[in-house]
């Protein structure tokens, strides 16, 4: 069954693509390092500065200025390497990429080509329990380009604008692209591998420090390509390479449309067109940019101005023992802190929440309990709110001190529940907000006595149905005494006290 | 003798016994340009408002007692090449017509701050591309012993003006000869340092892994002293070498003594010896073999050598150097700096570009980013620029073989004396044989030297001194050895004799 976009793009049902053909996929990730200064001038790479401002004669590229490696860039890459498990080449060239576009200020990029400074790495990923080895091909340095910014048009986009300007801030900032290889044997969790690798990845960045790693700052950016083949092929099919793909779910959607779209094209004999595509992040679809097969010849070539890195074997061997817990090392960790089993791991790991239940473990509640109140309650108001856990506006501290209110018998689960809505009001700390809307738990107060009292008194056919043997009805008073304290009391304080005046 | 003819040593010599102000030496020479640069074009670029406000700024520094160098007060003419802060720079392109730089490149802030007063800047083939300076966007430069005739290039502007006496010395840059040949064909001394001793941070790079600045001077210890002033380390340039400036002035003043006793001479059979003698002029030859002849004389050891590689040197040279160019001259783009055509609202971006390149560059500047931008292609990439690379690594083992055996090499700096105006510019590669003699040292990143060695058919002809790296002391031992003793045969200095034939002010 097909289905067409508003743009008339035919689409296969993604279950049916998968009864014929069979996904490749690839991913190339550029990542702004966090560096201090750009990467080959001492210019800052604040993010947000008012436009031309972090720049000098070398990133404006003005003639006769010279680059000069970046020492802090040179290592963070090495270290993306070795978290990999990159092989770290003992010689490594910059190259110049050259091409005419106002955002590079030299004609060229200095990037790297056939001399990168890490290759042969792999990540593992977890998609349903299931282990998906992805191959990297390489990690190279390189730098980033400036930013066009064409001014007229309805869109920010270049068809319609009257002009354009360009900000050069962001030109030198350093950046590592990480190529894996052709990812196959994915089938129908080819978009979910995809959206794991940069999820693990992003963590295992963000582990290392050497970027703040927000996609929505262009901090890490993706390029994601896919091929399809027809089921028992021996070759892969063309690939397209989908660029601007700025979010994880992004990631798997971009794959998910390629799927589709590419399985309609095969299906009606045509053949696909190995392009660049452009992701839409409105509509979620993908549309053709310049084609691959009429591509730029870069005439790449080793870059003169800048002498060979050469990272010799001691460095490289105290960089490797210096590496911090990477994610997957901690997960098992935790888990075994824990005591939780791999599937319950699991859904914390896919609930995107190891670090806020760690961080609440840290803060003093029990696993069982961080992990409960993470994966339900307030899942379930990420959800509603349609929000990542971590946007929620409470912090681990806070779970942990709630945990500890209910723990106590301060509050129970509903008053607890109530208390969150307070911390999410932003009332405050959930102690305070259980003092302020008076939520904590009524102790034997005269004010329970009187309840409990009242309900006795205005149920005698009850109170006779327990006296005469029938225990459970006084379930019954029970909810009435809870009613009358507006959820307040403590249940089984309740019925005890019901249980010493009735029987 | 008129202080636009003295030497740079004199001169110092002079403002810092005060005898001489700052003021008077750059007047003169201002004086001097502008009674002579219509004729020679030696300058692209002066401003005496500049100059003499400079100038009396350092007579002031003196006069109130400060500790000044031994270059404080000197004028000085920096080839187009060089970026300078506030003044305009071009290397010689319509492309970068009106742009005044941010910055000041290494070589010229060093010359700042050693006290040097900035004349102005000298007129070049365009980026540095050529043999004779006609390929200068804006005027042709002339040789001041005949200015019918090409003052050399590229650096021809910086040539004629230190020939002239319109500068006492100069800076230059030498990709494949652009300092020693100009120097050569106007009687001057030229050094082309060890690639990598002089910092290339704000030269107008043309081959980046080719290109080093260095002095052109009226004798070799001023030539010496200037190298001293811009060499050393740099942290802006990731090729500058971190290792001392051999003592230059030194080497040129034990050199002058004339003492070569155990010194090992080659001369390299392919630059002009038995069976490589097409294209080089009798007289060349024959004053090439009179300095050899004086090294034998004071001590030297002399014995041919063979280079087999270096005839390969020229179509390595122009595929390597082209390459380079074809992508540092992509920055010219119409977008950041100097010109821009079309840009009218009606034309697209590339079309800006296209216009802009199409007219802001000329056509030797185009023929070199074609050739480079085919020698880079995917397919072509190996056959070209890979073997000219391999080709490269062969003529640095055939220099080290060579210094195996011997301390330095020597040859002819150009097959010829200076060529008439228009006589090659319609024949490159005849123009490119003019480097044949200066490529090989360009190549293997070594330190070269021309010095003059006499007149054939009345022009200069220069002797090159080729050594090891970093090993630029030998060029100035040597160079000032044959100097020293032509000069004392002769009674006078070469140039001296430019200053009888041509009378200020007046072409010959």
């Amino acid at each position: 069954m097909t289905a067409s976009t508003h743009t008339g793009e035919r689409l296969v049902d993604f279950g049916e693509v998968l009864t014929r053909y069979e996904p490749v996929i690839g991913l190339e990730t550029h990542v702004e390092l966090g560096t201090a200064s750009k990467m080959f001038c001492g210019c800052a790479t604040t993010f947000g500065a008012e436009p031309n401002t972090q720049t000098c004669p070398v990133c404006l590229g003005l003639p006769g200025s010279l680059p000069v490696s970046n020492a802090a860039a040179i290592e963070a890459t090495i270290r993306i390497g070795l978290a990999l498990g990159c092989r770290i080449a003992p010689w490594s060239r910059f190259a110049r990429k050259n091409y005419f576009y106002p955002d590079i200020p030299k004609g060229y990029q200095t990037s790297q080509y056939d001399e990168p400074l890490c290759t042969a790495g792999h990540l593992d990923v977890e998609v349903d329990g299931e282990t998906y080895r992805v191959e990297i091909e390489r990690v190279h340095l390189e730098e980033d380009t400036g930013k066009n910014l064409h001014v007229g048009g309805a869109t920010g986009r270049i068809h319609g604008a009257s002009h354009s300007l360009v900000d050069y801030n962001r030109a030198g900032i350093p950046l590592v692209e990480i190529v894996t290889r052709p990812i196959p044997g994915t089938g129908a969790r080819a978009p979910e591998v995809a959206r794991a690798y940069v999820t693990e990845l992003r963590d295992i960045l963000l582990a290392l420090g050497v970027s703040e790693v927000r996609m929505e700052q262009g901090n890490l950016r993706c390029d994601v390509n896919t091929s399809l083949a027809p089921i028992g092929s021996l070759e892969w099919g063309l690939r397209t390479e989908t660029k601007n793909v700025n979010s994880l779910r992004s990631v798997e959607r971009a794959v998910r449309y390629e799927m589709r779209r590419q399985a309609a094209v095969l299906d009606a004999g045509g053949r696909v067109v190995q392009e660049t595509r452009h992701f839409h992040e409105d509509t979620g679809t993908t549309s053709p940019g310049r084609s691959k097969e009429e591509a730029t010849d870069y005439r790449y070539f080793p870059e003169p101005d800048l002498v060979p890195v050469a990272p010799d074997a001691p460095w490289v061997e105290r960089l490797a023992a210096e590496l911090p817990e990477l994610p997957a090392a901690r997960r098992a960790r935790l888990r075994e802190e824990w005591g939780l089993s791999a599937t319950e791991m699991a859904w914390i790991v896919n609930a995107g929440a190891v670090d806020l239940v760690a961080d609440t473990v840290a803060a003093g509640a029990t696993p069982a309990d961080a992990r409960k109140w993470w994966l339900g309650e307030l899942a379930r108001r990420a959800n509603d709110a349609g929000v990542e856990l971590a946007q929620l506006p409470v912090t681990p501290r806070q779970v942990a001190e709630l945990t500890g209110l209910v723990a106590a018998g301060t509050v129970n689960d509903q008053l607890a529940r109530q208390a969150l809505d307070g911390v999410l009001a932003g009332e405050g700390d959930p102690a305070q907000v259980v003092e302020a809307r008076g939520l904590a738990v009524m102790g034997e107060s005269d004010e329970l006595v009187a309840a409990v009292e009242a309900a006795i008194a205005g149920a005698p056919d009850v109170v006779a149905k327990v006296r005469g043997g029938k225990v459970a009805a006084l379930g019954a008073l029970v909810g009435q005494v809870m009613k009358a304290t507006r959820g307040k009391a403590d249940a089984p304080t309740v019925r005890r006290m019901l249980e010493e005046r009735v029987l | 003798m008129e202080l636009t003819n003295e030497d740079a040593a004199e001169l110092g010599r002079r403002l810092a016994a005060g005898e001489l102000s700052s003021v008077e030496l750059t007047r003169a020479h201002l004086d001097r340009i502008a009674a002579r640069d219509d004729v020679l074009g030696a300058f692209l670029h002066v401003d005496a408002e500049a100059a003499l406000a400079r100038a009396a700024e350092v007579d002031a520094a003196r006069a109130a007692g400060e500790e000044l160098g031994p270059l404080a007060g000197l004028p000085v003419a920096l080839k187009d090449v060089v970026v300078t802060e506030g003044v305009p720079t071009t290397s010689g392109s319509r492309i970068l017509e009106g742009w005044r730089p941010p910055y000041d490149a290494t070589v010229a802030a060093r010359l700042k701050d050693a006290g040097t007063v900035l004349l102005g800047k000298t007129n070049m083939d365009e980026f540095a591309m050529g043999s004779s300076t006609e390929n200068s966007a804006y005027r042709t430069a002339r040789n001041p012993w005949d200015p019918d005739r090409v003052p050399g290039g590229s650096s021809g502007g910086s040539s004629a003006a230190v020939a002239g006496g319109l500068a006492p010395w100069a800076l230059g840059t030498d990709t494949g000869g652009s300092i020693r040949q100009p120097a050569a064909v106007t009687g001057l001394v030229g050094h082309k340092p060890t690639y990598g001793s002089v910092s290339r941070y704000g030269l107008i790079a043309f081959s980046s892994s080719l290109d080093q600045a260095g002095p052109m001077a009226r004798t070799v210890l001023d030539a010496a002293v200037l190298h001293e002033a811009i060499g050393g380390h740099d942290r802006r340039d990731s090729t500058s070498i971190d290792a001392p400036v051999p003592p230059l002035a030194q080497a040129a003043t034990e050199g002058a003594r004339g003492e070569l006793s155990g010194l090992r001479v080659g001369i390299v059979r392919e630059l002009g010896g038995a069976g490589h003698t097409d294209g080089y002029e009798d007289g060349v030859l024959a004053r090439v073999r009179e300095a050899v002849a004086l090294l034998e004389g004071m001590g030297a050891e002399v014995r041919e050598v063979s280079c087999p590689s270096f005839d390969l040197a020229l179509a390595a040279y122009y595929l390597i150097a082209p390459s380079e160019a074809s992508s540092n001259l992509a920055r010219f783009d119409g977008v950041r700096h100097g010109l821009r055509v079309g840009d009218d609202g009606s034309r697209d971006l590339d079309t800006v570009m296209s216009l802009t390149r199409e007219e802001g560059f000329g056509p030797e500047v185009k023929r070199r980013i074609i050739l480079g931008t085919y020698a880079l292609s995917a397919g072509y990439y190996e056959a070209y620029y890979g073997q000219a690379q391999k080709v490269r690594t062969l003529i640095g083992r055939d220099f080290s073989a060579a210094f195996a055996d011997v301390d330095v090499l020597v040859s002819p700096t150009s097959p010829t004396v200076a060529w008439p105006i228009g006589a090659r510019v319609d024949d490159p590669l005849a123009m490119y044989a003019a480097d044949l003699c200066t490529l090989p040292a360009s190549l293997a990143g070594l330190p070269a030297i021309s010095v003059p060695c006499g007149l054939s058919e009345g022009l200069p002809v220069g002797f090159q001194v080729m050594a090891p790296a970093l090993a630029d002391d030998r060029c100035y031992r040597v160079a000032a050895a044959v100097e020293a003793a032509l000069d004392a045969a002769r009674g006078h200095r070469l140039l001296d004799e430019l200053a009888q034939r041509a009378p200020s002010g007046a072409p010959a």
